[in-house]
């Protein structure tokens, strides 16, 4: 794998400015993403994801501000000096809630806004339009108005609309809280074709473990601000103990496995199955 | 038998327009069961519960609250039998302060004032809201306020709860907290009705799934049984907690739904308990 770092982020800590002084949302964050990564963030309510994802392209600190040390660099830029309009091209955003994102009449003017807001030609929208629905499965509803797609289609827009920057980077804050399993399924296969075709970096906040075993590279796990775990999902889901302290939910399968192991029925070594076809093959024989 | 705290009688309802949202719909629902409504975006789960509560009227057919016909009834006269608790908060408060927010149902009921207190000081212990009392629901994170919507329904006693999507964009420990409202609303006699994707509640919390397609209930069922049908599961696009999947391919008698796990810990104690033999 090509291990080209396009994130690198350095000594990070950030406080939002609140009428009461508050304690910093990230503290001492240092994160390297590389490209082509799949990258699942995780943690509870309040643990920091959000808030360093709005790091990634630089709207902390520049339209969020407050105390802010240590430094953001994609592709080599210092996200504090770019304009966000700048970083946009290469960093696409995708929030939890589609229809927040949602304002235009037309599912094709909702795709051209961002571009709009680049500066890019007519000439040129009109051609990236069509290619980034084709890659989220919504080609031909061109004209269709984005209120009438359902949840899932209305996530998989607000992706193509950040595709059109054609960023290189995408970052997602739990893009599937608010759809139905086949809108989440949609959603995590068109990330997963994305980054597999694409080569393109995927960061996704996400509750859902047992998805994040599926489909992820590396987890990070934050915890009040801090980055406490980062590593491959089957070295992460390893620290069991860990994830109970945090009270944080291990996929179903690797929580049987350890449980079994803690029982004294199986031994895993802490290599626990982390998917269904894992366990599949790790219990054969052994439950029959 | 206990009349039925909720019974649906050949509902059917057409949108304006033309739409079929149900078709003959037929239900019974016992006090204080737990009840998970389940079907595809679209498949009229929404459409049904909103007419426990007379937000939506049925085009024919029958709804019974506690046996008395509701058709004559109005929404304000229904919202103290049947609490809904919205998917998205922001559709569902309106007060300045969170505690303005839990006293307005009961005090709209005519309760006492000094019920009305009690009822809030519950609901604020039990729902961690202490230090939120005086903040307005818009100024604190969705989860939390998510949790405001659910106590502001708590604080009238409704004696049925629709909870609509009650643990999306939540994180565990708030998703623990909804489950633990849930068996506690049952325990105080409480019907509590869930329109959910979170199978993990579906399969540990509910006692009956009732499954919707296509404006039709498809299935009516203990959640062992219907996660053990495949075939309606995968027409219904629904997949099963990953324990039960697990349970479902490792089972060696492939017609004992005694063979199906709905959580870790059932799997766990059914093989300890194998191994002892």
């Amino acid at each position: 794998m090509d291990r080209k770092p396009i994130i690198e982020i350095k000594d990070l800590t950030f406080t939002y400015i609140t009428k009461i002084a508050s304690e910093p949302a990230i503290r001492d964050v240092n994160l390297t993403i590389y490209e082509g990564e799949y990258v699942a963030l995780m943690g509870l309510n309040g643990s920091g994801k959000t808030t360093l994802q709005l790091c990634l392209n630089g709207v902390i600190p520049n339209m969020i501000t407050g105390d802010y040390i240590g430094t953001v660099l994609v592709e080599g830029k210092d996200t504090f000096e770019t304009p966000v309009r700048e970083m946009a091209k290469t960093v696409g955003m995708v929030f939890d809630n589609p229809a927040f994102q949602m304002s235009q009449m037309f599912v094709a003017e909702e795709v051209a806004l961002g571009m709009e807001s680049l500066g890019i030609s007519h000439d040129e929208m009109h051609a990236r339009v069509p290619k980034a629905l084709e890659l989220v499965g919504l080609a031909g509803l061109e004209n269709r108005s984005p209120f009438d797609l359902s949840g899932g289609q209305q996530q998989r827009l607000a992706i193509a609309s950040a595709l059109a920057m054609e960023p290189k980077i995408v970052v997602m804050d739990e893009p599937t809280s608010n759809v139905d399993p086949i809108g989440k399924e949609e959603v995590f296969s068109v990330a997963e074709k994305l980054n597999r075709e694409r080569n393109m970096t995927v960061i996704m906040a996400e509750h859902e473990v047992e998805v994040i075993a599926a489909y992820a590279t590396r987890i990070v796990v934050m915890e009040n601000g801090r980055i406490v775990l980062n590593d491959t999902p089957q070295e992460v889901f390893s620290h069991v103990e860990e994830f109970h302290r945090m009270k944080l939910r291990l996929p179903q399968v690797t929580e049987f496995a350890y449980q079994l192991e803690k029982d004294g029925i199986a031994n895993f070594n802490g290599k626990y199955p982390i998917t269904l076809s894992e366990a599949e093959a790790a219990f054969k024989g052994l439950l029959d | 038998m206990a009349t039925p705290i909720l019974k649906v009688e050949n509902l059917q309802h057409v949108y304006p327009g033309g739409v079929v949202a149900l078709r003959d719909v037929n239900l019974e629902i016992k006090p204080a069961e737990i009840i998970g409504v389940i079907g595809q975006n679209g498949s009229g789960k929404t459409t049904l519960v909103k007419h426990f509560n007379n937000l939506l009227k049925p085009t024919s057919g029958k709804v019974y609250f506690n046996g008395t016909d509701t058709a004559p009834l109005t929404i304000q006269q229904m919202a103290k039998n049947v609490g809904y608790v919205y998917q998205n908060p922001n559709q569902q408060l309106f007060a300045r302060t969170v505690q303005e927010e839990l006293e307005f149902g009961p005090r709209n009921l005519g309760v006492s004032e000094e019920e009305i207190q009690e009822r809030c000081e519950a609901a604020v212990e039990f729902f961690g809201l202490q230090d939120l009392r005086e903040k307005h629901p818009y100024r604190i994170g969705f989860p939390l306020r998510k949790l405001v919507g659910m106590a502001s329904i708590y604080t009238m006693r409704p004696a049925v709860f629709i909870l609509d999507e009650p643990t999306t964009g939540q994180d565990n420990v708030t998703t623990q907290t909804v489950y633990r409202l849930i068996h506690r609303l049952r325990d105080e006699g409480a019907t509590v009705i869930c329109v959910a994707h979170d199978m993990i509640l579906l399969a540990e919390v509910v006692d009956r799934l009732v499954v919707l397609r296509d404006s039709l209930v498809i299935a009516d069922g203990l959640p062992r049984e219907v996660f053990a049908n495949h075939t309606l599961l995968s027409s219904s696009h629904l997949i099963p907690p990953q324990i039960t999947e697990l349970s479902l391919r490792m089972r060696t008698d492939k017609d004992a739904s005694s063979q199906i796990y709905l959580s870790v810990d059932e799997y766990v104690n059914a093989v300890k308990k194998s191994r002892m033999k």
